[in-house]
């Protein structure tokens, strides 16, 4: 089951508000609306639904509503229309009591700014969401200790804020909203305000401590290359409307729009794309059952001057060139374990683009992308990686 | 042309309303004149009194000292400015003033914060208070101690309210800035994290208010200070009256120097309430 959930959500700024989710519902844009009564759309009919322990990410420029969104998961900002379920309950019709019962046991949040007390140290800021569900003291500070050793910073707990440089003080953040132990943690552009270096650590952080806490986390960010890195899943917005939803490879792959393309056009495709998306289906033969003849029958049909060479579990025994082929048969040489080579460079399925750029270059036949136990999945030829670095080559998406 | 009506008799309603309410409230003036008038003699006139100056003036030094972060500067004025007043014989005018100054400044602070709190968590009550303390400010002060005197007679009660009208709006707009000041950010924070209402009140936005509401804690207690000379018209005790003694018998030496008395009492007050709003940032 879903996590969190929204269903047609809606946020209108402005007065007379039913007459303009009336106008949304007819399908009229932010501008018209503006236009016709003043109100600002902040979020336009979104809907989503977020998996436990997964990192959904939403993504626009600024003014497209992603900061909005988040806020009415917590209910920081009243939706105008639409509902909103927490873990299969509604939000949206909670009294203030229930609703707060929920942010204290589900719901944590980090902000772009901190958010920080500077009147409190910095245990007594990660110990805030448990002090006010009434946590007795001791047992307050023990878990807030805790939290913060996991964001590594154990040794500051006595200082204040305003004595931390900023990466230090977002780590205080996500420390006070793991506190309380939250099933769902929102984090509003909780990276934008750091610099590029600290931004990167605090990412790689992130995934580490996902890998063992599991948290379904909404992640808002206007930083496409953050969403990638995080991302299980990207919501990109714009105008207040939810635009595309998909795998950061789908999103790229398959941009839903103009928009959407427009906005991953910048990428660098090599750093997201693996040795599975360029690979292709390889020509082999069978060491057992093919010989140096058949070998060649069949480079000549393909038109290629090597073959790979597998057992019968497919996995990669090594290859033959068609010179050696040749010799062989002349030869009379029917045994192609003979002239099999096993110099074949070989790489997982995972292995980034980057990395295979490089390789490619050394080497003159194809590179062999190989899973568990050795089995041969595909081949990388150097023509498909200087395709789908151009952006239009074909890709292998089923991969 | 502009005599199209007779003249609005607004000084007779205000007249009869300040005696309706004398004859209606006297049940709560007169108890208040006779308790809060015996509590205030009873500090002005024994306890204050009772400590001896010696020990009062060391008592103030070592505050100014300890507030002013261990600086001697305002400890040493204290002493040479307490002892000047004593030396000049109005110790027990200047008891008279501590006592007024401190009490009034006190009820303002306690009705002030509150209000000053109600304002910032209520649009109605802003738009509604913001211009009766406008009203409250630039009224002249000496207006007040025409109903003060009807409510309480003569004496250091009405002085104390009609301080307490003039020296309590800067409270309560410093406490209201105060509030509306603390940053969104932290406001959201709290609210993220399920703090109540009053949480919300005393763990965050006070504590972010703290400086700026002291701040208005200070301009209240000048405020009551200026208040002093005026209050001794109603026949308040204290070195405003020598002042007014020295005005209707045109003797400028001791007029100057009860006037010195005040500006003394005015500076150290002043910095120990400034002092203390830095040490606690």
């Amino acid at each position: 089951m879903a996590v969190v959930e929204a269903k047609n959500l809606s946020k209108i700024f402005g007065k007379n508000i039913g007459q303009s989710i009336k106008m949304l519902d007819q399908g009229m844009t932010k501008e018209e609306i503006l236009k016709k009564t003043g109100n600002t759309v902040g979020v336009n009919r979104a809907s989503f639904s977020v998996e436990e322990g997964e990192i959904f990410v939403i993504m626009g420029l600024s003014g497209s509503g992603k900061s909005t969104l988040v806020r009415l998961v917590n209910r920081l900002i009243d939706p105008s229309e639409g509902s909103i379920l927490i873990d299969g309950k509604e939000l949206a019709t909670l009294d203030k009591k229930a609703l707060r019962q929920v942010r204290r046991e589900k719901l944590g949040m980090v902000f772009q700014q901190f958010a920080l007390f500077p009147h409190r140290t910095i245990l007594q800021n990660a110990g805030f969401g448990l002090e006010v569900q009434g946590v007795d003291k001791a047992e307050r500070e023990k878990r807030a200790e805790e939290s913060l050793k996991l964001v590594g910073l154990g040794d500051y707990m006595h200082q204040k804020p305003g004595q931390l440089s900023g990466g230090m003080q977002q780590r205080v953040g996500l420390a006070r909203a793991l506190a309380n132990d939250p099933k769902v943690l929102l984090m509003d552009e909780a990276f934008s305000a750091l610099d590029p270096l600290i931004r990167k650590e605090m990412q790689d952080e992130l995934i580490d401590l996902q890998s063992t806490m599991k948290k379904t986390i909404i992640f808002i960010t206007h930083d496409l290359d953050e969403a990638l890195r995080l991302g299980d899943r990207i919501a990109l917005m714009k105008d207040g409307v939810i635009v595309q939803i998909g795998t950061p490879e789908e999103i790229l792959m398959n941009p839903a729009n103009d928009y959407v393309e427009k906005f991953v056009e910048d990428v660098d495709r090599s750093k997201i794309l693996t040795a599975s998306h360029i690979m292709k289906r390889p020509e082999t033969i069978n060491i057992d059952k093919h010989g140096p003849r058949a070998a060649l029958e069949r480079m000549r049909k393909e038109g290629i001057s090597s073959i790979l060479v597998v057992d019968e579990k497919r996995r990669l025994q090594g290859y033959v060139t068609a010179d050696d082929a040749s010799e062989a048969r002349k030869k009379e040489v029917s045994d192609i374990k003979k002239i099999l080579k096993t110099d074949i460079l070989k790489v997982a399925p995972d292995t980034p683009m980057q990395e295979i750029f490089s390789m490619i270059y050394d080497t003159p036949i194809p590179i062999a992308v190989v899973g568990d136990d050795n089995r041969l999945n595909g081949i990388i030829v150097r023509g498909a990686v200087l395709a789908a670095l151009a952006n239009d080559g074909e890709v292998n998406m089923d991969a | 042309m502009l005599d199209f009506m007779d003249k609005i008799p607004l000084a007779e309603w205000t007249e009869s309303a300040t005696s309706w309410i004398q004859d209606t409230f006297a049940f709560l003036f007169e108890p208040i004149k006779d308790h809060f008038g015996n509590f205030m003699d009873f500090v002005s006139g024994d306890l204050l009194p009772g400590i001896p100056p010696i020990l009062f003036i060391l008592i103030v030094a070592v505050i100014a000292f300890f507030v002013s972060g261990k600086k001697l500067g305002l400890a040493v004025f204290s002493i040479i400015g307490l002892w000047f007043v004593y030396n000049q014989g109005l110790w027990d005018a200047l008891m008279s003033t501590v006592t007024l100054v401190i009490l009034a400044s006190l009820l303002s602070v306690i009705i002030g914060v509150p209000v000053g709190i109600l304002m910032a968590k209520s649009k109605i009550a802003n738009s509604i208070l913001t211009p009766v303390l406008d009203f409250m400010q630039t009224m002249p002060a000496f207006v007040y101690l025409i109903p003060a005197v009807a409510f309480f007679g003569i004496g250091m009660v009405p002085g104390v309210f009609a301080s307490l009208i003039f020296a309590t709006p800067p409270t309560v707009r410093f406490t209201n800035l105060g509030i509306r000041q603390v940053s969104n950010d932290l406001i959201e924070a709290s609210d993220s994290f399920g703090a109540t209402g009053s949480q919300k009140l005393f763990k965050v936005e006070l504590p972010m208010a703290k400086g700026t509401i002291m701040a208005g804690i200070n301009q209240t207690v000048m405020l009551a200070l200026s208040m002093v000379v005026i209050a001794s018209m109603i026949g308040a005790p204290g070195l405003g009256s020598q002042v007014l003694s020295s005005l209707q018998r045109a003797s400028v030496g001791t007029g100057f120097v009860a006037g010195i008395g005040i500006v003394i009492l005015a500076i150290i007050i002043d910095r120990i309430t400034q002092n203390m709003n830095k040490a606690k940032r």
